[in-house]
This record gives structure tokens, C-alpha cells and sequence, in this order.
């Protein structure tokens, strides 16, 4: 037992610290946030280049062969720049999965292409609510005809879909009316992508699905293992963006001592008075413990071992830990945090949006306590 | 990031579960809430000292057993899992014992460390006075220089292990004339000692753990300092530090907890919604105050003293603490009320004790509120007040 980075853990934050430094200024998010793409080629391909997008793929295909909790300090270090772009959708929601449920060939269609920063994958994961990601929600359908699977309906939410190359979608196969995940061509006419306006200023994206065949070589995960495969993509994904979000609050809490030290009123640092200390103090007890409770899972996760509660426990943290960090740094900073002015909105946002993001404390609160045998049925 | 345990680490908690559970299958005793501070059980003690398990991570040299702090933390994690009546041993073991290895000298290493290990000397905490509570500092009790000897004159407070102890680690004003924080020094007064008088206290669970200490005249030879004269309050600031620092401020009242789920489960209650989110929201914060309890492990296993590290689980775990026993009165509803030996008493009625008792938990050893001043100051650099 060592709760602290390895040396070599603490290089790569070093190094994506300074690179997301001096790429990824403030100007630059709302620069992102404002443009139809969402995302520099430019700095996608730097972080390419780096070795980002395959850091936890195998080098067979590319990557680096390092594992998930390499990753998480990564995605950590993301997060606290606020950067925006499609590397959690490329990453975690493609590439990962890709990995994890696809053929060989289908592997070597799209790994290499999304380490290389050439080809961008997403997951339509959800049609009406992100609160309940494994619930009954999914009504896309995918009806059999003859070696292909033909896709009607809407996904909602689906991040980055408007520059994807591939989409990982989750499906209602028909007739058989069981879950399976395929891969579709992001790039067809049969499908169109409207962006939503969202809180995080990401871009989450309406896809509408217009009679899209899919061959039956690009089913990803077949029917009889469609569920479990969604369960796991949705425990990765919600462990990813807990990830990003100790990086946010970790950067909002520094932010807020910074200031807190800084500001002077009744002739004092406001920082001094106690009631701010304990604020400050609430704050760093919130993050550390989303820092521990997500890093617990990640290394767990990272080792192959069985996390569906330890995820759950991190995102159930962070979802309620978030937003009242966020409260507090508001708080603090008084009127200038809820200027368009001030950086603290960007996190503000964010955090709001990954709450909502593939589970939020409600829904995790039951898949624990199914986990402690308090549900009547599983 | 390495949150797991070695083989030999797993196989030492099944080692420690194993003779637990023996001694409940065998009548020694039953689990209880606070037993860690509350169940004084000699016989216990003696047991646990016969395993080697007393001053586990203490040097062989002076009867430990030179482990490690990780395997005190399953130690200790098991014993309050299983809520073992460790009182006897707890502080001595936990703090007295490392303050005397810090700061004491060879010769009352000698003297006393390889007692406690043996299970043969108990402390109790002589910190606190009547007007002395959050700002230690301005303690009163004097201790005067005459010869070989310090002759002390004062009153402690909230002393623990009340009836027990055969030694008190007491802190007494040396140099009223210096800056209150540098005229203090710290003692090991032995419980017979003429002038010495304990009154016990009731604590609002009707428990008796706690005791008024009176000095009149009380001659404590000048081997007994511990450290330097005049040292005493930094020595304190260090001893605090273990003191807060353990798993007993997240288990305190962990038997409530199992035995708490174990009825919403079994009564049919979890199938209330509203209930079993209350439990689940219980288990997400356990499991965040257990991992805060495990990096304080890993600091002083990197060799550092926890400071803002054991501040903070401290001031978070308390109030865990608190919620859960509040979580089970509520589950229980009127039955919650029934105190332990009442007709009708549902799980022996540790939740209206654990509910009373959880009052005191964020008292110990630093209040919350002196807790967040040192995460605030001392581990984010915020300016004092």
C-alpha cells in the first residue's frame, strides 16, 4: 500500500502539466467551446504525437502499454486544464472498448488509426437520460436484415459525434430485442449530428440514425454479452470522468486558497478568518477523498480486479463532493467567480456536466446498495 | 498508486480475524461500539500481548515486534471491525509508547516499553484541564523543580483509562514566566504515587471511562521528564498527531454499522428506498473515510509525521461517525430510543450509546474546529488568525 504516484507517474503529470500549460490557456477553451468543431487539429495531433491516445493500448497497435491508472493521471491532468477536444470520447469511449470487445480486424481497423490521431470514435450510449446510463433507456434499434443490421432512431447526448469517424452504438437488436453494441460509420449520409447547447460547453451531440446498415463484421459486441459489455464501458467511462474531476476540483481548490490568501478585506487577508479556513478545509477534505476514492478504483481497475462498487463509491463521491467544492470556491471568491471574466466558470460548468455524466449519486447510491444485498431483486 | 496488500499483509489480517473470532465464539466478549476506549479488559490485553501484538511497529529492542505501520493498520482495523475491548493497551500503545521512543530517554525506553508490550503497564491521558481544552497551552497544573523531584500540584480532566492505568502521561506548566506555548513539560506520574487521587466520571452514556485527576504535592522523580524541560507542548503537537491519526476515529462505532445494515436487510426495511440510499451513502462515505485513515498509514510509512493528513480524518470521520449513529436511530425508529439492558432493546442498543457517545468523538483528541485550523494553516498555508 502506497497512496502516492510512482516517480514515473509523476513524470507524465509533469510533462502533461507543462504541455497543457502552455497549449491549453483559458482563451483557448472558449475559443473551443465557441467553434463548430470543438477541437484543434493542431493540437490533436501534438498530443498524438505524444503518445497520448495510445498511452493505455498495447504497442502492438501502437500505444504505449501502459495501464488504466496511467491513464487516470492523464485524464487528471486534463481536467484541470479544462481541455477541451475528443480525447475522452477517442480514449475511453472507443479505443478502450475497441480493445476490450473487438475482433482482431477490428482492432487493427481502428487502434492504430486512433493512436495515430487519425481516426475519432464516440459511443451513442444513451436516447433520454445519462441519470440511469444501463437502465431501460436504450431505444435505438437495429433491425436484422439480411447480413447487416439496419439502425433507426435518435441517440442523445453523444459526445463529439459531429467529428466522429466511428460510432460505437448501443443497439435493441430486432427481433430479438437484446443489447448489442456495433460499430457504425460516423461519416454516412444515413446519419446527421446536431450539437447541443450543454452546461459544459462540450459537445454533445443529437445523432439521428436514418436507416444506417451496419455489416454484420462490425457487430462489436454480440447479443448474448451486450449488457455486461455496457455495464463495463459505462463503469469505465463514469471512473474516466471522475478522473478528469479530481484534476477540476484539485485546480479549484488552489485556485481558491490562492485567492482566499490574496484578497483583502477589513484590512486582512480573507483567508485569515476562520469561517474561510474551514471552508477551505471542507474543500480539501472533499478532494481528497475523491482523489483516494477515484484512484482506488482506477488502480483496481488497472489490476483486472472486480471495481463495480469501488467505481460506484467514486462517482456517488464525486458527483455530491463536486458541487459542493463548487459552492464553496463560489463562495469564496465572491462576485468576480460569476464573472464571464473570472476562470471559475469553466469548472463551474464542467463539473456539472460530468455529474450528470454516466451515473449520477442517486443511481449509484442503488448499484451500492445492491452490492450490500439491500435490493430486493438484482 | 498501490492501494493493495501483500500476501503476508492478507494473511496477518486472517491471523488477526481468526483469534478475534475465536475469542466471540469462546464468550471472552461481545462486539461493542467504543470498546476501543471504553472496554477495559485486562485478560484481553494480556492475550493480544502474548501474540506480540502490543507496540507491533516499536523496535525488537525494546519489546516490539519492528513491523510495519500497514500491519498495525490491519491490526488495529480488525480489532475495531470486531469492536475488541483493547482499551487497556490502546493509548499506550498508540501514542504513550511513540512519544516515549521519540523524545524519552534510553532509560525509560527500557524501563517501560517492554512492559506495555507485555501488557503489563496501561497510560491514561493526562492532558486536558478544566480550564484547558482546545487551547492546551494555557494548562495550569505546575510542576515545580525540588531536588530529584518534581512536586506537581493541579487537576486533569477527561483522563482516560480511568480505572486502569497504572501511569498517567501527564503535561505540566514548568516555566509560568515563559510565553505559555515554551514553559509546559511532559511526565510519567505512576498512579500510586502519594497526593495522587482519580474521581471517575459518568459521560452522558452512563459509562465510566473517563476520570477527574488531582496532584497535591505529588513527587514525581526527574527520570520520569520525558524529553526536555520545557519542550512539552511541541512534544504534545507530535503525540496529537498519533492520536489522530488511527482507524478508531472512522470505526469507532463500526459494530452499529454491520449490525445496523444487517437489520434493514433482514426486517424487509431495505426495500424502502428512502432507506437503503440512507445505508448506501453510509458505505460511500466509510469507504472515503477509511481511504483518508490508509493515507495516513502511508505517510508514516514514508517515514513522516501526519499532520494535516490525520487532521483531516479526524475532522471528517467523526462526523461520519455521528450520521451513522444518527442513520441507525432513525432506521430504528422508537426502538432507536431503548438503551442497552432495556426490555425490547433492538442491537443491544449501540445506537442510542453510539448516538450519545458520538457527541464526544468530535471532542477528542483536537475538535473539529482546531482540526480544520491546522488543515487550513498548517496543510494549505492560509494565514493564521
Amino acid at each position: 500500500m502506497k497512496l502516492a504516484l510512482t516517480e514515473e507517474q509523476e513524470m507524465l503529470r509533469q510533462a502533461a502539466r507543462d504541455f497543457l500549460g502552455d497549449k491549453c490557456s483559458k482563451a483557448f477553451v472558449r475559443q473551443m467551446e465557441e467553434s463548430e468543431s470543438g477541437y484543434s487539429g493542431e493540437l490533436w495531433q501534438e498530443m498524438a504525437d505524444l503518445g497520448w491516445m495510445g498511452l493505455a493500448l498495447p504497442e502492438q497497435y501502437g500505444g504505449g502499454g501502459f495501464t488504466f491508472l496511467d491513464l487516470a493521471v492523464l485524464l487528471e491532468e486534463m481536467g484541470r486544464a479544462c481541455l477541451p477536444g475528443p480525447f475522452f470520447s477517442t480514449v475511453v469511449l472507443g479505443s478502450l472498448p475497441v480493445l476490450e470487445f473487438g475482433s482482431e480486424e477490428q482492432k487493427q481497423r481502428y487502434l492504430p488509426g486512433a493512436i495515430r490521431g487519425e481516426k475519432m470514435l464516440s459511443l451513442a450510449s444513451a436516447e433520454s437520460s445519462f441519470a440511469n446510463p444501463c437502465g431501460a433507456g436504450i431505444t435505438l434499434e437495429a433491425t436484422r436484415e439480411g447480413d447487416s443490421y439496419v439502425i433507426k432512431g435518435t441517440s442523445l447526448f453523444v459526445p463529439d459525434a459531429h467529428i466522429a469517424d466511428c460510432l460505437l452504438c448501443i443497439v435493441k437488436t430486432k427481433p430479438e430485442d437484446k443489447v448489442a453494441i456495433v460499430l457504425a460509420d460516423a461519416r454516412s449520409t444515413q446519419m446527421s449530428c446536431v450539437p447541443l447547447k450543454s452546461i459544459g460547453g462540450d459537445k454533445l451531440c443529437e445523432v439521428i440514425f436514418d436507416r444506417l446498415a451496419v455489416p454484420k463484421s462490425d457487430v462489436l459486441v454480440q447479443e448474448d454479452r451486450g449488457w455486461d459489455a455496457v455495464e463495463r464501458i459505462v463503469r469505465r467511462a463514469a471512473l474516466a470522468k471522475c478522473c478528469e474531476m479530481v484534476g477540476c476540483i484539485q485546480r479549484v481548490l488552489e485556485m481558491t486558497v490562492t485567492y482566499a490568501k490574496e484578497r483583502k478585506q477589513f484590512d486582512r487577508p480573507i483567508g485569515s478568518f476562520q469561517v474561510i479556513q474551514h471552508y477551505c478545509a471542507d474543500m480539501a477534505t472533499d478532494v481528497d477523498g475523491a482523489r483516494f476514492s477515484t484512484y482506488q478504483a482506477a488502480w483496481m481497475m488497472s489490476q483486472g480486479l472486480p471495481c463495480a462498487r469501488e467505481v460506484a463509491i467514486a462517482k456517488a463521491w464525486m458527483g455530491e463532493a463536486s458541487r459542493r467544492v463548487m459552492n464553496l470556491a463560489h463562495q469564496i471568491h465572491g462576485a468576480i467567480g460569476v464573472s464571464m471574466e473570472h476562470e471559475l466558470h469553466y469548472y463551474t460548468r464542467r463539473a456539472k456536466a460530468a455529474e450528470l455524466a454516466f451515473g449520477d449519486a442517486d443511481f449509484y447510491r442503488e448499484v451500492i446498495a445492491r452490492e450490500m444485498g439491500l435490493c430486493q431483486d438484482r | 498508486m498501490d492501494f493493495g496488500f501483500t500476501d503476508a499483509q492478507d494473511e496477518f489480517r486472517r491471523e488477526v480475524r481468526d483469534f478475534l473470532e475465536g475469542e466471540i465464539e469462546q464468550g471472552y466478549w461481545q462486539p461493542a461500539c467504543d470498546a476501543w476506549i471504553q472496554g477495559f479488559d485486562p485478560e484481553f490485553t494480556k492475550r493480544v500481548a502474548d501474540r506480540g501484538w502490543i507496540g507491533l511497529t516499536w523496535p525488537r529492542e525494546y519489546g516490539g515486534q519492528g513491523r510495519s505501520h500497514v500491519d498495525r493498520l490491519i491490526l488495529t482495523e480488525e480489532m475495531l471491525r470486531y469492536g475488541a475491548p483493547a482499551a487497556c493497551h490502546w493509548f499506550a500503545d498508540r501514542q504513550v509508547g511513540g512519544a516515549i521512543l521519540s523524545f524519552g530517554s534510553e532509560e525509560l525506553k527500557g524501563e517501560f516499553l517492554p512492559r506495555i508490550a507485555r501488557g503489563e503497564a496501561y497510560f491514561g491521558l493526562g492532558m486536558s484541564e478544566p480550564g484547558a481544552g482546545s487551547d492546551l497551552a494555557s494548562l495550569q497544573t505546575r510542576a515545580v523543580e525540588d531536588g530529584d523531584y518534581y512536586v506537581i500540584n493541579g487537576q486533569k480532566t477527561w483522563t482516560s483509562c480511568a480505572y486502569f492505568a497504572h501511569y498517567f502521561d501527564v503535561y505540566a506548566r514548568t516555566d509560568p514566566d515563559a510565553p505559555k506555548h515554551k514553559g509546559i513539560s511532559e511526565f510519567i506520574v505512576d498512579a500510586r504515587l502519594p497526593g495522587l487521587s482519580r474521581i471517575p466520571m459518568t459521560d452522558v452514556t452512563g459509562t465510566e471511562a473517563w476520570s477527574d485527576l488531582f496532584f497535591d504535592n505529588v513527587r514525581v522523580h526527574k527520570r520520569y521528564l520525558i524529553g526536555e524541560k520545557n519542550r512539552g507542548f511541541y512534544q504534545v503537537l507530535h503525540q496529537l498527531d498519533y492520536e489522530r491519526s488511527g482507524m478508531e476515529r472512522i470505526m469507532g462505532n463500526y459494530p452499529l454499522f454491520e449490525a445496523i445494515v444487517q437489520f434493514a436487510r433482514e426486517s424487509g426495511l431495505s426495500h424502502q428506498p428512502v432507506i437503503r440510499g440512507k445505508l448506501a451513502q453510509l458505505q460511500i462515505e466509510f469507504e472515503v473515510g477509511r481511504l483518508l485513515g490508509y493515507r495516513v498509514t502511508s505517510v508514516l510509512e514514508e517515514g513522516r509525521t501526519p499532520n494535516m493528513e490525520s487532521s483531516m480524518s479526524k475532522a471528517y470521520s467523526t462526523e461520519f461517525e455521528k450520521r451513522l449513529a444518527n442513520v441507525a436511530m432513525e432506521i430504528l425508529g422508537p426502538y432507536g430510543q431503548l438503551m442497552p439492558g432495556s426490555r425490547l432493546v433492538p442491537l443491544r442498543g449501540m445506537a442510542p450509546h453510539s448516538y450519545l457517545g458520538s457527541k464526544g468523538y468530535s471532542l477528542q483528541a483536537g475538535t473539529t474546529e482546531i482540526l480544520k485550523n491546522v488543515l487550513a494553516t498548517r496543510g494549505l498555508g492560509l494565514p493564521g488568525s
